[in-house]
């Protein structure tokens, strides 16, 4: 019952940055890319239409893992305290930008908030592939000092950094080149993702344009790649032990590739679909593999003397776990429904749309 | 350690006491708005069209304004209150994770459809739109009462023996008495502060003498829902809230009644009046015999256990403030009443419009209905300490080990500060809307 809940939760949580990351995407494209106002306006709207549903998905899995799993939920929460604040601040500005730039048909007001919109979801994408290098690098859970637990074993508290910035000291902080290298990958990614939406999704004046970018940025990340798949051992001895034991798992690495693959002959394929069914792949395939390789490890310890976090000493009761089961598979099939009508009425070409206003 | 929770206490109060000004207006604005467009449809007069989508651009702001002050909820859980989290995680989580999926979700699928679909999806379609919102607002509200509930009164728990409460019985969070009450409370509570900014904006309207058409018919409107509301909150929902406070919770119901000492011949209802927490007595009382006794227990001379009957470390923590928010609360509760009746009363008398220093009136009466939901929240949250979980969990108990003082007050003057310009942007926004007009269209 656990694995099924951790594998819903981390199918939650991967559409969430499937669905926002586009967001976070089309927010970076924005800022860079965007010159003219007509193509600042539509590309706003692409995903200022869609930006508190997508963020359902972040409050849904939030709460999802608050029932099945309280004592990771706790645990993370409060350990990376001041990273998450600094996130609610990001999410709140993203949202302000994309709200408040068509309320008055004023220069400088939409400058302010397309700033806001830009550089928030550029830092919103920073920060969540910082978070996952966080998982993967462990914490010192208990707070180990001199060898002694300064909080209960399930429990941590990082800085945002420490001077040496350092994944291989043993008081990491949240800031360290390895997971500094995994937030400028996570950027890239969204970088293209967003592009492969507004693509999809706009007539803009750019779109052809954003071919070339979406291309150069791919070759960027091919290298990026490479360079964290080296230290990424370094980082995290263990991480292959998981797909040596289950060969089954190689799946999800091979999603990631074929996506990094894919988007190589972006410029070939004129579906505009294709890239972004690509980076969805890239997307999917990057999360599911770094939790498949630390599985069933949700947050790994970097000392001795407590053990890591695992699905199975965090989760609640048998009981609750399954009553969960009952309305959460009628939620997501209401879910999916909803996602059909919208499909069905706010699908297509975001500049073609006749919102009757 | 004070520090500690002092802080985390704080910073929990103010961003939950800011987040709800929003939702406390997209409920009960949201019945209006399906009322304004199945009217529409049944008369087909365009005004009541307009009305619908006027409000849909009000309600728009304020439902944004509640999703970014509303994931700092969520998180705060986890942040602020780890150990609450992790001890109760497996029954709130219940009710907290089912509001994201069958709230959120419905809420903001179909309030992108109501914003926009309206020509794509043709009227019918377009009042269920805006009905699924208004059950999504409703829905939201119901999961955080369960929640509350469980807080104030726990049911179908167990208590493991590493301190963990752990779910016995899941429909128990839904049958637990304190619910529905309390549901039915707050959702007309949400009404009444919506019916008086319906119709202050009516009468904003009508004393400028601008968009006259649409400012008879909110003021109208307003006032009607006004009234019903405004009755409704009393009795029977206050009223059967209160009996399950006297109930459950007697010594919450001992100190927001302001009842020192037990009065054998039945309890004297305190209209006005400070408590003074060392003499133990209400300075400057105004009060009423055996009024109390009889609306708890119908019966004149029935005896209410008094604060003397309890214990010190059974009594709330901070008394004068629970004193003050609950009779706040009734004191505006009543004079809402009061307001609407009369409005009600020349409106059937054919002189509402234009009798000004009642447009005056409720055009400034518009911020009380929030203090009032506000220090109703304020009563029900104050008469539960010093307790997280009524009787089993101490506040203190429930903060995170691991979060410094230092680090809770930088970010609380960092929401501070934040919440400001969020409201400073809502107050620019909403008046531009209303002063536009409903008539406005985009260029």
């Amino acid at each position: 019952m656990e694995l099924f809940w951790y594998l819903i939760i981390a199918l939650v949580l991967a559409i969430f940055f499937i669905l926002d990351g586009y967001n976070f995407g089309t927010g970076i494209i924005h800022l860079f890319l965007a010159k003219t106002e007509k193509d600042k306006e539509v590309i706003a709207k692409s995903a200022g239409l869609f930006w508190d549903f997508n963020e359902v998905w972040l409050v849904a899995g939030g709460g999802l893992l608050f029932m099945a799993f309280p004592t990771f939920y706790a645990s993370i929460f409060s350990g990376f305290y001041l990273p998450l604040i600094i996130v609610l601040w990001l999410i709140i500005f993203r949202a302000l930008g994309l709200e408040l730039r068509s309320q008055f048909n004023n220069q400088m007001w939409k400058d302010i908030w397309d700033t806001s919109f830009g550089v928030s979801s550029l830092l919103l994408a920073l920060f969540f592939g910082v978070a996952l290098g966080n998982v993967v690098r462990g914490v010192n859970l208990g707070g180990i000092e001199n060898g002694v637990s300064v909080y209960e074993g399930h429990y941590f508290f990082l800085p945002l950094w420490n001077s040496s910035f350092s994944p291989l000291s043993e008081t990491p902080g949240v800031i360290d080149w390895f997971s500094i290298i995994i937030g400028v990958i996570a950027v890239v990614t969204l970088a293209i993702h967003g592009a492969n939406w507004i693509i999809l999704k706009t007539n803009s004046s750019i779109n052809k344009k954003l071919k070339n970018v979406i291309y150069r940025l791919n070759i960027l990340l091919l290298v990026l790649t490479i360079i964290s798949l080296l230290v990424w051992q370094i980082v995290n001895p263990n991480s292959l032990d998981n797909f040596i034991n289950k060969p089954f798992l190689i799946l999800f690495p091979l999603i990631y590739f074929s996506g990094l693959i894919g988007l190589f002959f972006i410029k070939k394929i004129k579906k505009d679909l294709y890239g972004f069914m690509m980076s969805t792949l890239l997307i999917l395939g990057g999360i599911t593999s770094s939790l498949a390789s630390l599985f069933p490890v949700i947050l790994p310890s970097t000392n001795e003397i407590n053990e890591s976090l695992t699905i199975y000493n965090t989760a609640t009761t048998e009981y609750g776990l399954s009553i969960g089961l009952g309305w959460g598979i009628f939620g997501i099939i209401l879910v999916i429904f909803y996602v059909i009508i919208q499909k069905k009425f706010l699908g297509g070409k975001i500049d073609e749309m006749d919102y009757g206003h | 350690m004070e520090d500690m929770i002092f802080y985390d206490r704080l910073q929990f109060a103010f961003t939950i006491t800011f987040h709800y000004i929003f939702p406390q207006l997209t409920m009960g604005l949201s019945l209006i708005i399906v009322y304004f467009k199945w009217k529409f449809l049944k008369t087909n007069i365009e005004k009541y069209n307009n009305a619908a989508k006027f409000f849909m651009k009000i309600f728009a702001i304020n439902f944004t304004m509640g999703v970014i002050t509303g994931i700092p909820m969520e998180f705060q859980f986890g942040t602020n209150w780890a150990k609450f989290s992790e001890l109760t995680g497996g029954i709130i989580g219940q009710t907290l994770a089912m509001e994201g999926l069958f709230s959120f979700f419905l809420e903001s699928s179909f309030l992108a459809l109501f914003i926009f679909g309206e020509k794509l999806m043709g009227q019918k379609l377009h009042l269920l739109t805006g009905f699924l919102v208004f059950l999504g607002s409703w829905a939201s509200g119901y999961l955080i009462l369960a929640t509350n509930s469980w807080m104030q009164y726990p049911v179908g728990y167990e208590i493991l023996e590493n301190g963990k409460f752990v779910l016995k019985n899941f429909s128990a969070l839904f049958s637990n008495p304190w619910l529905l009450p309390a549901f039915l409370h707050n959702q007309v509570a949400s009404v009444v502060t919506s019916s008086f900014v319906v119709a202050s904006i009516g009468a904003f309207y009508i004393l400028r003498n601008k968009n006259l058409e649409y400012g008879k018919l909110f003021l109208k409107t307003g006032v009607i829902f006004g009234l019903v509301s405004s009755l409704l909150i009393a009795f029977p929902t206050g009223d059967l809230n209160a009996k399950n406070v006297a109930k459950y919770q007697p010594a919450a119901f001992a100190a927001m009644e302001g009842i020192f000492e037990t009065e054998d011949a039945g309890a004297e209802i305190v209209l006005i009046g400070q408590p003074d927490m060392v003499q133990k007595k209400l300075d400057n009382k105004i009060a009423v015999p055996n009024i109390l006794s009889f609306l708890t227990y119908q019966e004149w001379d029935k005896q209410i256990a008094g604060m003397d009957q309890f214990k010190k470390e059974e009594l709330p923590s901070n008394i004068p403030a629970l004193y003050y928010s609950y009779h706040i609360m009734v004191g505006l509760g009543t004079i809402f009443i009061a307001i609407m009746a009369l409005a009600v009363f020349l409106l059937w008398k054919r002189k509402l419009y234009s009798f000004k220093p009642l447009l005056w009136s409720i055009l400034f009466l518009v911020p009380f209905p929030y203090i009032a939901n506000i220090t109703g929240w304020y009563t029900a949250e104050l008469g539960r300490q010093p307790y997280l979980v009524y009787g089993l969990l101490k506040t203190s108990e429930g903060i995170s080990p691991n979060v410094s003082s230092g680090n809770t007050l930088f970010t609380l003057l960092g929401f501070v500060a934040l919440y400001m310009l969020l409201g400073l942007l809502f107050l620019i926004l909403v008046g531009k809307t209303i002063y536009q007009g409903p008539t406005h269209q985009k260029h």
